[in-house]
């Protein structure tokens, strides 16, 4: 029998509807209990708010927390409970702030099958871990619209390295973490007509239905550098996959993906995708694809895929096509996978810490389930299956459900635990945050978000170790909260104290792009081993200049290389000529200077290109094509020192074939003005 | 020569080896945009600070009003006085063994004459460097100087200095003070004492 047609007639579509028509009642009931608590608008905060999240000039915040940009392809990272911007990484997104996408050094990172890709829609950041906790060496993130995963190195808060996915689109369920960060998974959430020979073809789009399929890729990840690499991936059918988690504790050797359109429609998606009343749950044992293809089951197939890394010792960035990619079958591959159905279009699945209760928020579901990991290994010992789809067994829903929680609130999206017992779930269209218990799965408290919370976070929420004291709602519409900006409004981040019995509004501040996911981690894990310069004696880039006397302009035919360096407060040559209307000049920067915080910036005028930021001790290239004749000034961006403003420079351009042999100084020796 | 006075001899002598593990004197700087300061660390043989790149840091801020680069080759002193320092832990170690009062004298007179010299040389330079300004200094206060307090703290335009004698410079003030000692037990007091016993065994 399908499953699908028994779940169509065991929930129909308009169960939801009358779920809509009935959740009002309750909310307003829900809110009337929460104004009388305190905590569910600005005007009952209480005085003590402002004190929970002050923190004094000159202190530190106690959490680092690291947002998603979204569409705007960097990491944003906050102080909590402070809710101050500490930085903002540019990931797959081009930063004219520093130059990362602009500078020669950092080009690279962005290059793809598909070319130089400039942008990316970032969603999921997840922490490294060890020991089956956060250990705050590394930060993953996810580009969904040209599949790729990054690492961010949290001793420099730089992006290091970003591997692009084949026979992908719509990296969606990615970058999630196994419990030991052993390896990193991202899956489809666009399936397409791959082949089994890894070859995306130029069909029908009616074809959908046969033709179309997702794959789930895993990178392994060096335990001691953290450098990935694709080591393979499996092909599974052609759903939306969703989001993903890593099991933990007993289901360490589980991840699970949330998936949607398993009835695998191939247009107008919000209504074909919303047909059956339950999709699936895709569970992975990893640890035995990780067998399997050790054991030769995955096949070999060709693939093109960038591999783009920066070496801190030459603070150069290098990008390499792979060939190939590992692919195993899951019809090849007994007891790999399960599909547990759930409520319909699930979002978010979340392990809870005892990594026995596994989480589903459905986003158009009126209950949240709760699976049990050790009745899911009941019912695949007992083989209590309902059909199979694609060789992949399907669970019967009772057989693994634990618990319903019932009445949660309206568009459950996500859900992360406290340290206490308790989970809390984002609820997208009733704008509220819910608490409830993992003990009798009742809702035991609630309150209002402004507006259309996406995801949430509790720092530590998705490992063993959660913190009981913060969490913070992620809304994706602010429209009244902040002063008006047009029409283009920040979305917003609300901090709620989650340490008592009832949830309190601490502390609301707009963020940048669109926060899809958020990682928090304890400062003492990160703060102590931030870099605070490049060492100069260890730079090993091939144009660093060590010291002004190595300083030089070597012509090449049409290319210049201009060797400079900067320190308070000078750029060294910083007069040049003999530079001719259409070379390519390349300025390699070095920056002296080896003490902290002290950054020089580098412009040219009229530069088709971003500045230059480079830290202490770093060297970077600029390229410079000089459309037209003239003296350009060049100069210092970067406010250094007391005579910053002085540090500048001249470079003439000369006509093409003007012959202006080359030439360059800096600080000519004058004599002393004589005393009067 | 008494067993009292030969262990101090000898502890002077080698607290004096305290000049090559420790620096002789520190100037510490303060200013605003400095909060974890700057510290320049003056030893026997080389110059250095509280990182690795604290000289390449104060010649950086040193240069905009003029200051010479301060650099280990400028210093002839760091090359030949570690000899001195040697020199004079192994004939204090000699003497601790001999049975010469005179020579702890002579031993102690010569660690106070070097430790002088040092404080003299050292002032000099201060002042040296303090005055001996760039013309072209882009940072001209009319009047200004810039020397660096010799002992104690002096405000210097942003940066307010501290200068203070460290480990290795305390250990001079040591061997000084354990050799003083071993020449009053042995000029003075133990003759004190001897003319008693001399004065008790004729009667």
């Amino acid at each position: 029998m399908d499953p699908r047609s028994t779940f169509k007639k065991l929930l129909p579509a308009a169960a939801f509807v009358a779920a809509l028509a009935v959740m009002p009642g309750l909310q307003s009931c829900s809110k009337t209990d929460n104004k009388a608590a305190g905590g569910s608008s600005s005007s009952a905060l209480s005085s003590d708010a402002a004190s929970a999240v002050y923190v004094a000039p000159g202190k530190h915040d106690e959490y680092y927390s690291f947002l998603s940009g979204g569409f705007s392809g960097q990491v944003a990272v906050y102080g909590l409970p402070s809710g101050r911007l500490l930085k903002v990484i540019p990931v797959f997104s081009q930063n004219p702030e520093n130059g990362y996408g602009y500078n020669e050094n950092t080009k690279p990172m962005l290059n793809t099958s598909f070319g130089f890709v400039p942008w990316d829609d970032l969603h999921h950041p997840k922490l490294s871990r060890a020991n089956e906790t956060t250990d705050g060496r590394w930060l993953f993130v996810n580009g969904n619209n040209t599949p790729r995963i990054a690492r961010i190195d949290l001793k420099t808060f730089e992006t290091v390295e970003i591997v692009e996915i084949p026979n992908s689109a719509g990296n969606h369920c990615s970058p999630y973490p196994t419990n030991n960060n052993e390896y990193v998974v991202a899956g489809t959430r666009f399936s397409v007509p791959v082949t089994a020979e890894g070859k995306l073809q130029d069909i029908s789009l009616k074809e959908y239905k046969d033709k179309f399929r997702g794959t789930i890729s895993f990178l392994k990840v060096d335990k001691d550098h953290g450098d990935m690499n694709l080591d393979f991936q499996i092909m599974v059918p052609g759903f939306d996959y969703d989001l993903a988690n890593g099991g933990k504790g007993p289901s360490s050797d589980w991840i699970f993906f949330t998936s949607y359109n398993t009835e695998k429609a191939g247009t107008l998606k919000e209504v074909g995708a919303s047909q059956n009343d339950k999709d699936y749950l895709l569970c992975v044992n990893w640890k035995l694809a990780a067998k399997y293809a050790a054991e030769g089951k995955a096949r070999e197939i060709p693939a093109n895929y960038a591999h783009n890394k920066m070496n801190h010792e030459t603070n150069q960035a290098t990008s390499t096509m792979k060939k190939t990619v590992r692919i195993l079958l899951p019809e090849e591959c007994p007891d790999m996978l399960y599909l547990v159905p759930v409520p319909k279009s699930p979002h978010g699945v979340d392990v809870d810490p005892s990594g026995e209760n596994i989480v589903i928020s459905g986003k158009l579901a009126s209950v949240i389930p709760v699976h049990s990991f050790s009745k899911m290994q009941t019912a695949i010992k007992n083989k209590d299956y309902i059909g199979d789809i694609n060789g992949i067994p399907v669970l019967k829903y009772e057989s693994v459900l634990r618990a319903e929680v019932k009445e949660p609130g309206l568009g459950p999206l996500h859900t992360e635990f406290d340290g206490k017992g308790n989970a809390y779930s984002s609820m997208f269209v009733s704008s509220e945050v819910v608490k409830w218990s993992l003990k009798d799965f009742k809702v035991k408290d609630r309150i209002p978000v402004y507006y259309s919370i996406g995801h949430l976070l509790i720092p530590g929420g998705d490992t063993k170790d959660p913190s009981s004291k913060y969490l913070l709602a992620m809304n994706k519409i602010t429209k009244d909260r902040y002063l008006p900006t047009g029409p283009e409004l920040a979305q917003a981040g609300q901090l709620i104290d989650i340490s008592g019995e009832k949830m309190k509004m601490l502390l609301d501040f707009p963020l940048i792009g669109e926060p899809h996911y958020a990682q928090a981690i304890a400062a003492e894990k990160i703060a102590p081993n931030s870099a605070k310069m490049y060492k100069l004696d260890a730079n090993k880039n091939q144009y660093a200049t060590r010291k002004e006397g190595d300083t030089k302009v070597v012509k090449n035919g049409n290319r210049i290389d201009v060797y400079m360096t900067a320190i308070r407060s000078h750029l060294t040559p910083d007069n040049i000529e003999g530079i001719e209307v259409g070379n390519e000049v390349y300025f390699h920067v070095t920056n002296l200077e080896q003490d902290w915080d002290v950054p020089h910036g580098f412009a040219v005028m009229g530069a088709q290109n971003a500045e230059l930021l480079i830290m202490p001790g770093a060297t970077n290239t600029f390229k410079w094509v000089p459309t037209k004749t003239g003296v350009f000034p060049f100069y210092c961006t970067d406010f250094c020192s007391a005579l910053h403003q002085e540090m500048q420079g001249y470079a003439r351009v000369s006509a093409k074939g003007s012959n202006v042999p080359i030439a360059f100084s800096t600080g000519e020796k004058r004599k002393a003005p004589s005393q009067p | 020569m008494s067993n009292v006075s030969k262990i101090l001899m000898l502890l002077a002598a080698l607290s004096l080896s305290l000049l090559f593990f420790f620096p002789m004197w520190k100037i510490y700087l303060e200013a605003p945009q400095y909060p974890e300061g700057l510290e320049m660390h003056i030893w026997v043989n080389k110059l250095g600070g509280n990182t690795e790149y604290t000289l390449q840091n104060f010649n950086i801020l040193n240069h905009y009003i003029g200051m010479e680069k301060i650099k280990a080759d400028s210093f002839a002193e760091l090359k030949y006085m570690p000899y001195i320092v040697y020199f004079l832990i192994g004939s204090g170690i000699i003497i601790a063994f001999l049975n010469s009062r005179k020579l702890v004298l002579t031993w102690l007179i010569a660690v106070i004459i070097g430790g002088t010299a040092g404080l003299i040389d050292f002032y000099m330079w201060l002042v040296k460097f303090g005055t001996n300004l760039d013309p072209m200094a882009p940072i001209k206060v009319p009047g200004m100087t810039y020397i660096p307090p010799f002992l104690g703290s002096k405000q210097l335009l942003n940066f307010k200095a501290l200068s203070l004698p460290d480990i290795g410079g305390l250990s001079i003030g040591i061997a000084i003070l354990l050799a003083a000692i071993a020449v009053y037990i042995e000029f003075f007091y133990r003759k004190k004492t001897r003319s008693a016993t001399d004065k008790l065994q004729t009667a």
